[in-house]
């Protein structure tokens, strides 16, 4: 169908905050958020990172936005590297990426009307001939299915779900390249996320769009996304395409977010062989030694916790960072 | 089946509001029987969190008012006891999990001295008995090192361990009914597991009830053995969950399993379209004469937006109001 061509490739990724107080020795401490990230991302595709709370998959996504300081590493995304751009020159870039908010309730300016909040990106980025802006605007509207008279409205004219509709109609004015949806379904009702996420999908069919996505819900990921990366701590433990990640999931924390889940099919309930995992995360500012999940892992072995495992490739396009997972792909969980 | 432990019968709750009274929950019809854990589900506005409101008498009067209906508990009308009684009930015999654990426990005090606080007032007992009973309770629920926790204050603890704090408070006193409102909704899904599985755990202990209130019909399909589920106030359909999921016969709960992708652990290649339900839930001042679904309903006849469809037996414990399956043609 489509080439397998790289859009955006973030290499290295690293985003730490320093905490404001030192530690007694007087050593900066750091929260580790982003600690060493690769991603690729096929143009066309839509790629997941899904993690628990803290696990840095927001703060991934927003320096790819270049809205967060990113501490090392590049990104590249099309001709631009994005990581390198300063002033003038990542305000233009910022055209050819879009980002939609989790909450559509915060994220639209309350005093604007709907068609100028969609408008505002051309104007900004001097996107297509003044006089065709106005045509554009309507034809957003019709695109991400509101109607064009519902331009004179205010945000809180609009329901959950059509504000969000407005909020994708903004990311497409400028024709981006990579839109990046962090969390975009989440705040909304379970009816209006699946009008959402058909809306996601059909614009992608129709405009070729390639999509960053981040998401908890590992069943709209499963949906969506054509390939997923699960995050962990500030680190990638896994990566996959959709159909191996979740066949045959290969660490063991994969493993155990899969079968936390609920499931709404009876014939899968019970049957599922399942495991608990104890506690929270550890903190992020100061990261244990070794594997981050190794406090938590019910499989753990020293070198777990002295050693950082590696992100190694298992089969073709699905990777671990694990040191039991055997090279043949036989996952700790599948061992016992 | 037993005698219900709580029967509501024809609750109706209305608000006053600018546009006129809205009625929130309208011929609502709930009983819930010793040993079991109910879930009621439904989109924000469908009256969930407002039954729950209800049988704690917690509803803001005014604007809101419960104009009609009983609420047995035991033989015993709620509605009609009076506020001291209440004061009793609440938390001793009926008590409530909210969904934010931050804003539901108070920051200055530390986790064991609320919990001691609650137990103080309903049983009385000394200062001390309290505070150890406390920590049992936090012990109970699972939190290492209780002793030490119970000194802890609230913005010590993570999103999970709050919750434990409030379910070890609900659970203090013996409640024979529980009513966890969207417990989990803001907690990550391995600590939702953890949660999950102590309720259903406490549960088997204690013998208390739980209600289950949620917008995911996978948590009811994990916990719940019947389900109750709700639109626009009213009760569309209800039954044994593993029914309900196979063999919905509303059109709204077909939707409502219909438009959220199940996790699967063998994804085919082809991905369909989500069946998702058109429009959103009317605004509750304005419902009509027919069912509240119709507008939205794929299936609606013209007789779904004269009147308001009446309760059918599908099969044994298994009701659903709708007119579909009075014509024979559900589904």
């Amino acid at each position: 169908m489509m080439s397998e061509e790289t859009l955006l490739s973030v290499k290295d990724l690293k985003v730490h905050f320093p905490l404001k107080k030192r530690a007694l020795t007087g050593a900066k401490s750091f929260v580790y958020a982003v600690d060493g990230v690769n991603l690729k991302v096929n143009k066309g595709k839509t790629f997941g990172i899904v993690g628990e709370s803290g696990s840095g998959k927001t703060t991934t996504a927003l320096a790819v936005m270049r809205l967060v300081p990113i501490t090392s590493g590049a990104i590249t995304l099309g001709k631009f590297r994005l990581d390198q751009l300063q002033g003038e020159e990542l305000r233009r870039a910022r055209r050819h990426m879009q980002i939609i908010f989790q909450d559509p309730y915060s994220s639209l300016n309350p005093r604007v009307r709907a068609g100028a909040i969609v408008r505002e990106p051309m104007d900004l980025m001097n996107v297509g001939e003044k006089s065709e802006r106005v045509d554009r605007v309507a034809e957003l509207f019709r695109q991400v299915g509101l109607r064009p008279e519902q331009q004179a409205l205010f945000p809180h004219q609009f329901s959950g779900g059509q504000r969000q509709r407005i909020g994708v109609a903004r990311a497409l004015a400028s024709q981006p390249d990579l839109l990046v949806c962090d969390e975009p379904v989440s705040a909304l009702d379970v009816a209006i996320q699946a009008q959402i996420i058909n809306l996601l999908r059909n614009l992608q069919d129709e405009l070729g769009l390639t999509y960053l996505f981040i998401s908890h819900d590992l069943g709209v990921v499963q949906y969506i996304c054509d390939d997923i990366a699960v995050m962990y701590l500030g680190k990638v433990v896994e990566q996959g395409d959709r159909i191996s990640l979740f066949k045959k999931p290969l660490h063991p924390y994969t493993w155990a977010l899969l079968s936390a889940v609920p499931s709404a099919d009876p014939a899968l309930r019970g049957k599922k062989d399942r495991i608990r995992l104890q506690g929270d995360p550890p903190s992020p500012i100061d990261l244990p030694s070794g594997c981050g999940f190794a406090s938590r892992c019910p499989f753990a072995k020293p070198i777990c916790t002295m050693e950082t495992p590696q992100l190694r490739t298992i089969d073709k396009g699905h990777s671990v960072a694990c040191h039991l997972v055997t090279d043949e792909g036989v996952s700790p969980q599948q061992q016992v | 089946m037993a005698e219900p432990l709580l029967e509501i019968e024809g609750l109706r709750v209305e608000f006053d509001t600018r546009d006129g009274v809205a009625t929130v929950i309208d011929g609502l019809d709930i009983s819930l029987y010793p040993g079991e854990i109910l879930g009621i589900v439904g989109e924000s506005g469908c009256g969930k969190s407002m039954t729950a409101l209800s049988v704690m008498r917690l509803v803001p009067v005014p604007p809101g008012r419960i104009a009609k209906g009983t609420i047995r508990l035991d033989g015993e009308d709620l509605l009609q006891v009076s506020e001291k009684r209440m004061r009793g009930v609440r938390g001793n015999e009926i008590s409530m999990i909210f969904q934010e654990p931050m804003t539901s426990l108070n920051p200055v005090f530390s986790v064991g001295d609320q919990i001691a606080e609650t137990i103080l007032l309903h049983e009385g007992g000394g200062k001390r008995a309290a505070r150890r009973r406390a920590v049992e309770m936090l012990d109970a629920v699972g939190i290492p090192a209780a002793e030490i926790r119970a000194g802890e204050y609230p913005h010590q603890m993570s999103g999970g361990m709050r919750q434990r704090v409030m379910i070890a408070m609900a659970l203090a006193c013996k409640p024979r009914v529980l009513i966890a409102d969207e417990p989990t909704t803001a907690l990550d899904v391995t600590v939702q597991a953890q949660i999950f599985d102590l309720l259903k755990d406490l549960q088997e202990k204690t013998g208390a009830v739980i209600v289950l209130i949620t917008h995911d019909m996978g948590a009811i399909a994990e916990m719940a053995q019947r389900v109750v589920v709700m639109y626009a106030g009213r009760k569309v359909e209800d039954g044994p969950v593993d029914e309900i999921l196979t063999n919905p016969k509303h059109p709204y709960t077909a939707g409502l399993i219909g438009c959220v992708p199940h996790l699967s652990s063998d994804p085919a290649e082809e991905r369909l379209p989500l069946t998702d339900i058109p429009g959103m839930v009317p605004p509750l001042t304005r419902l009509g004469q027919g069912c509240p679904f119709a507008p939205r309903c794929v299936k609606a006849l013209a007789k779904c937006r004269l009147e308001m469809p009446p309760k059918s037996v599908v099969s044994e414990g298994h009701t659903a109001s709708c007119w579909l399956i009075e014509n024979d043609g559900p589904r």
